[in-house]
């Protein structure tokens, strides 16, 4: 076996037998020990990583890439399914930003369910999401990375009903798997279409199979499929209309909420669009939906994210949103830029999240942003970086969200596939971003203390401080590897967009672009990040200075600000149009198809047959004189019929 | 011969038992001896020969010859692993039944015994005669393990179950007598030999019901259809799966239900080619709506047991869309997943015996925070319920997965609708799984009730066998899929005139010639 397979195993099974080591122990109340040999199971694999990007390094331009066969999973007819995987540019980032994010994850979770019951069970479900999302960054086909794509979804159920007994938690986690089970019928049908026109379904394979002109139209199998499979990502990345189960999912600790529902698991739906980007590329129709959906609900989660009074779920549309700019990103045909904003918000986001832990284990298991407020003094470090996060996400000058946003905002505006509109929705979105991000600053660490006598919040112990502090190195200087064309002039010595330059082999350039307008896209890049420290600037001073106007706003426009704070009352139109008439219909089946008519109608046969009997049991009823009188009359009736 | 020791060993087992006394003897009599056979049932995998798709191992004796009813036996690669799970199932239930049946445990067994050696007789038959006599032979033992240690209700259910299959069967056996004549018309001979009845060319006329190949196909459909159960005649296997105990439950989701897709696949699906080419829609249509009418009924069930018999209604649909689609992934699918839900069925089943046992209650209502009262059971539970969802990396996922395929290449309409199924069954079986073991604890797992214990080794052990298969068959399916897969092929390249050999084997042919 050659080394790269080695190691490559190495890095799929160590999280593996984590979890088999810890599974097997669920009992253990000893989290130290549970959280250490998980934590460095996933480190190894991040030092697998590591070594197989060296390795890649080492090649040049497009035979970038390893392919790795271990055994054949399924062989029928035309497929034939090697358990293969894939490492190239793309999915060797992905991979690091698993194990890397990931194991900052696990560290801090250390300190983070110290006080647990179970943290056996807890790290082992963690140690097996990490795994499932190795098989689906790695996976050489459209199977293996399904295969990834559901067991996420599996260790997603788990861990945000990780608090069982709770009921809201157990619903919250069985709302998550059945929403997402609905974007993954979709996917399968997309893995059927593509497996029926192009009678494979390898990725590279595939690639090379692909037509050289765009299809037109709706009903082309490349448009349906790539249509099918963004139902899919709709699902896993939590977009428009199947976004519905992220909030809910904040029921998970923290941390989970941090690795899974933040920095890699709901990316999956923007990395199976760059991993079949050409596909995406031959369908603009396709293309066209995903940057609609992506840009609505940039802007759709943002406003949700105004009124949001528990961190968490602030955090979480604002995930949802950001998830949003991914897909606007690619949807245009920027996957470069849509894979670059994944990066930095995998750390900028990951790092707030775990604040916002760090913020909920100091005040004892609170959540709410109403009972915090000048928290900035109790914990130093937190708000520090904290402070990173928030600045990269409201895209503050040269900080990483900066960078990335920009791109896509340029992109849109830029690309054949986008235009005025996509960008402006981006850009208002992008607003609403810096709006809410400071108001959950100004509510949590600045301002006046609301929290409560009982509470007496304390720094968190080093094991979560760490993983805060690398994170917000990350938050900050991130976006350095894909500084634009345009800042690339100003700042002398420093390469432009090193990321594109990377995925030269991966992602296919989009048709007809034209070289960009670098004065154009500096007055918008000015517009735009000035409009948002404005924005910024106004919520600080709204939030932290004049609570009082916020206060009167609200009690003015009661109306709109109970339709934002109600979520629109989606959730409640899903219930009431959706599963409401499906469970009373589903009774009537039952008792009026089963019950009422199918067994009335076995019932009238049998009943048939025992009353035929009946009738026949009659005429033999043993007595001589009544067989003598048959006899007599068809004797009779006999005679006259010969006579006539 | 190896096979008709596998029908023969049971038997023996049934009178060995007979004059026995104690019942911990009996128990321990029969664990061993249905794990030898089991291992026995391996030998047969171990001399199979996964390449052909001739009938293996393979036994002829003369019986009725003035009619050509002969006592022939062999397997393909149709019947072979169904053969094995038979032989799996019986030690696994013996050992589940072993606190829980406590009346007439010599009886119980015996009936066990001779359920064994019919269910493994219609699937080794090579004579179709001798198939019908194993087929209806297999009702008896049920009616009586249901009949006499089922629940409250079981007259009715023994009454619903033994009629409707009876009365599905009655038309098979007027089809077998109507193939035998016509054999004796057209070879010149009576025969009842299922190679033979492949040869006879039964006459078809497109557009019209009454023509002989559309009735037989009919006759036998129905016969088969009712033990599936196809909806609209599944109304019997709710009934019967609430009233029966534990062990006949899984015996019967396990692999009688097997026998009717089986059957399919064996005489419908070979024997009336043009048949099916006109009439196949009506049971893919059947099966589509018995997928997506299976998981809806289930949803709202209370009774946890009428719930995993209704999602059997659904995922048996799901074979028979996988047989009716006649193409590789629909049809290898459809056999991996008859095999996959008699595992993950199987052991649904066990464990709802295994906590009734405790609390004598299946209302889901009265649940509630199971999992924290019994961790290891809830480990369990979870993961066979995964698999019943078709959770990638458990065999649900493959048998499902194939069959999707092959019904959309078929039609990507149809394979649309039933796609839906995957999002129902995650919806009713977590529905159920919430209810049950997760929130509060519920009335009769507070304690109230006294103390609920997490399972014993013996339960354990008997789980065993279902999760190590749930596994294996999910992330190594070749290990099985190869020994269906030459029998698959050779069906598809050749549905219009299918034929089978006998796989060169010097004394068994030699004895039939």
């Amino acid at each position: 076996m050659q080394s790269e397979s080695i190691v490559l195993a190495v890095l799929l099974l160590a999280p593996v037998v984590g979890f088999l080591f810890n599974g097997l122990r669920f009992r253990s109340h000893n989290a130290t020990l549970a959280g250490i040999v998980a934590t460095g199971m996933v480190a190894i694999s991040f030092v697998c990583g590591l070594i197989l990007f060296n390795q890649l390094l080492g090649m040049e331009g497009p035979e970038r890439v390893l392919r790795i066969s271990y055994f054949s999973w399924l062989s029928l007819g035309n497929l034939d399914l090697p358990v293969a995987f894939v490492v190239d540019p793309l999915s060797i980032l992905m991979v690091l930003i698993i194990t890397g994010v990931g194991s900052l994850i696990h560290l801090f979770s250390v300190g983070y369910m110290s006080h647990d019951a179970t943290p056996a069970k807890y790290f082992a479900y963690l140690n097996f999401f990490i795994f499932n999302m190795l098989l689906l960054v790695l996976g050489a086909n459209l199977i293996l990375m399904f295969v990834g794509w559901e067991g996420v979804g599996l260790c997603s159920y788990l861990l945000i009903g990780y608090w069982f007994t709770d009921k809201e938690k157990a619903t919250a986690g069985m709302k998550a798997f059945i929403t997402n089970r609905i974007g993954d019928a979709g996917f399968l049908l997309g893995i059927f279409t593509l497996f029926f026109t192009f009678n494979t379904i390898d990725f590279a394979q595939l690639i090379s199979a692909l037509p050289s002109t765009a299809e037109i139209g709706w009903t082309g199998p490349m448009t349906l499929a790539c249509l099918f499979l963004f139902i899919g990502a709709t699902g896993k990345s939590a977009q428009i209309p199947l976004y519905v189960w992220l909030p809910d999912a904040m029921a998970g600790p923290t941390p989970v909420s941090a690795l899974i529902h933040a920095a890699t698991m709901v990316t999956a739906g923007v990395y199976m669009i760059i991993r079949l980007n050409p596909l995406f590329l031959l369908s603009p129709n396709a293309m066209a939906v995903v940057a609609a959906v992506g840009a609505a609900t940039a802007l759709f989660a943002a406003t949700m994210g105004l009124a949001q009074n528990d961190i968490k779920k602030v955090l979480a549309y604002s995930t949802v949103s950001q998830l949003g700019y991914m897909f606007l990103a690619v949807g245009v045909g920027a996957f470069t830029a849509g894979f670059f904003h994944l990066m930095t918000h995998a750390f900028f986001k990951a790092l707030m999240f775990l604040g916002s832990g760090s913020v909920i284990h100091a005040m004892h298991e609170e959540q709410d942003m109403l009972k915090m407020g000048g928290l900035k003094k109790y914990l130093p470090i937190t708000h520090a970086t904290f402070v990173c996060g928030w600045l990269a996400i409201i895209g503050f000058p040269l900080f990483s969200g900066f960078f990335s946003k920009d791109e896509i905002l340029w992109m849109s505006f830029h690309s054949p596939l986008g235009g005025k509109i996509l960008w402006a929705v981006g850009a208002i979105a992008a607003l609403f971003t810096a709006f809410y991000m400071t108001r959950l600053m100004a509510m949590t660490f600045w301002g006046k203390s609301r929290v409560p006598k009982d509470v007496h919040p304390h720094e968190s112990p080093l094991a979560m401080t760490i993983p805060l502090m690398v994170l917000a190195v990350l938050s900050v200087f991130a976006g350095w590897v894909g500084v634009p064309h345009g800042l690339a002039t100003i700042l002398p010595g420093h390469p432009h967009n090193i990321l594109e330059h990377w995925f030269e082999g991966v992602v296919h350039p989009i048709p007809n672009m034209e070289h960009g307008d670098i004065s154009l896209e500096m007055t918008l890049m000015t517009v735009t990040t000035l409009l948002g420290l404005g924005t910024a600037a106004l919520a600080y001073m709204l939030y932290v200075m004049k609570p009082a106007i916020v206060s009167n706003f609200v009690s003015t426009f009661r109306g709109l600000y109970q339709l934002v704070y109600n979520k629109y009352w989606v959730d409640e139109i899903y219930s009431a149009g959706i599963l409401k008439p499906l469970v009373s219909f589903s009774r009537g089946l039952w008792s009026y198809a089963d019950v009422g008519a199918i067994d009335k109608v076995t019932y009238l046969v049998t009943d048939f047959v025992r009353s035929a009997g009946d009738g026949l049991r009659a005429i033999q009823n043993g007595q001589i004189q009544s067989y003598a009188l048959v006899l007599l009359i068809g004797v009779v009736a006999s005679v006259l019929m010969l006579i006539m | 011969m190896i096979l008709t020791l596998l029908i023969v060993l049971p038997l023996l087992a049934a009178l060995m038992l007979l004059p026995m006394k104690n019942e911990k003897g009996i128990r321990v009599f029969s664990l061993v001896s249905s794990g030898l056979m089991f291992i026995l049932s391996l030998c047969a995998l171990s001399q199979f020969d996964k390449t052909s798709a001739d009938f293996q191992l393979t036994l002829y004796r003369e019986w009725i010859p003035q009619f050509g009813i002969s006592y022939f036996v062999g397997v393909d690669g149709f019947s072979i692993l169904l053969v094995v799970l038979t032989a799996l199932l019986t030690p696994i239930v013996i050992a589940a039944s072993w606190t829980s049946i406590t009346d007439r445990v010599k009886g119980f067994h015996i009936a066990l015994f001779v359920l064994q050696a019919a269910v493994i007789g219609s699937f080794v038959s090579i004579d179709t005669v001798l198939f019908y006599l194993f087929f209806e032979l297999s009702l008896v033992p049920m009616y009586f393990i249901v009949g006499i240690w089922g629940g409250e209700n079981r007259i009715y259910a023994t009454y619903k179950f033994f009629i409707y299959t009876m009365a599905g069967s009655v038309f098979m056996l007027a089809g077998i007598a109507y193939l035998m004549i016509q054999a004796k018309a057209q070879l010149g001979y009576y025969t009842a030999d299922v190679m033979d009845l492949y040869k006879v060319s039964i006459p078809f006329v497109d557009g019209e019901f009454f023509t002989p190949q559309t009735l037989l196909f009919f006759a036998f459909a129905v016969a088969f259809a009712i033990k599936v159960p196809v909806f609209p005649v599944h109304t019997w296997l709710p009934d019967a799966h609430v009233q029966a105990p534990t062990a006949g439950s899984v015996i019967l989701a396990g692999v009688m239900l097997k026998m009717g897709t089986y059957g399919f696949l064996r005489f419908v699906l070979p024997m009336f080619p043009e048949a099916v080419q006109v009439w196949g829609s009506v049971f893919l249509v059947l099966g589509v709506i018995g997928i997506v009418y299976g998981a809806l009924v289930a949803m709202v069930q209370v009774d946890v047991k009428k719930l995993v018999a209704y999602s059997s209604v659904s995922h048996m649909g799901y074979v028979m869309l996988g047989l009716f689609v006649l193409n590789v992934y629909g049809l290898n699918g459809g056999l991996f997943q008859m095999l996959a839900h008699g595992v993950s069925t199987g052991g649904l089943f066990l464990m709802v015996g295994m906590v009734y046992e405790r609390t004598h209650s299946r209302e889901i209502a009265k649940y509630g925070g199971l999992a924290k009262a019994m961790p290891v059971f809830t480990i369990f539970f979870l993961i066979i319920t995964f698999s019943s969802i078709a959770v990638p990396m458990t065999n649900g996922f493959v048998g499902e997965f194939l069959i999707l395929l092959g019904t959309f290449g078929f039609s990507s309409k149809l394979g649309a609708i039933a796609v839906t199924g995957v999002v129902l069954g995650a919806a009713y079986m977590l529905w159920m799984v919430k209810k049950v073991f997760f929130g509060p604890a519920g009335e009769l797992v507070d304690g109230s009730h006294g103390e609920l214990k997490d399972l014993n080794c013996r339960e354990i052990a008997a789980l065993i066998p279902i999760v190590v298969l749930i596994f294996w068959m999910g992330v190594m399916p070749r290990s099985f899929l190869d020994y269906s897969q030459a029998s698959v092929n050779h069906l598809v390249e050749n549905k219009d005139n299918y034929e089978l050999k006998i796989y060169p084997q010097p004394e068994a042919v030699a004895e039939k010639e």
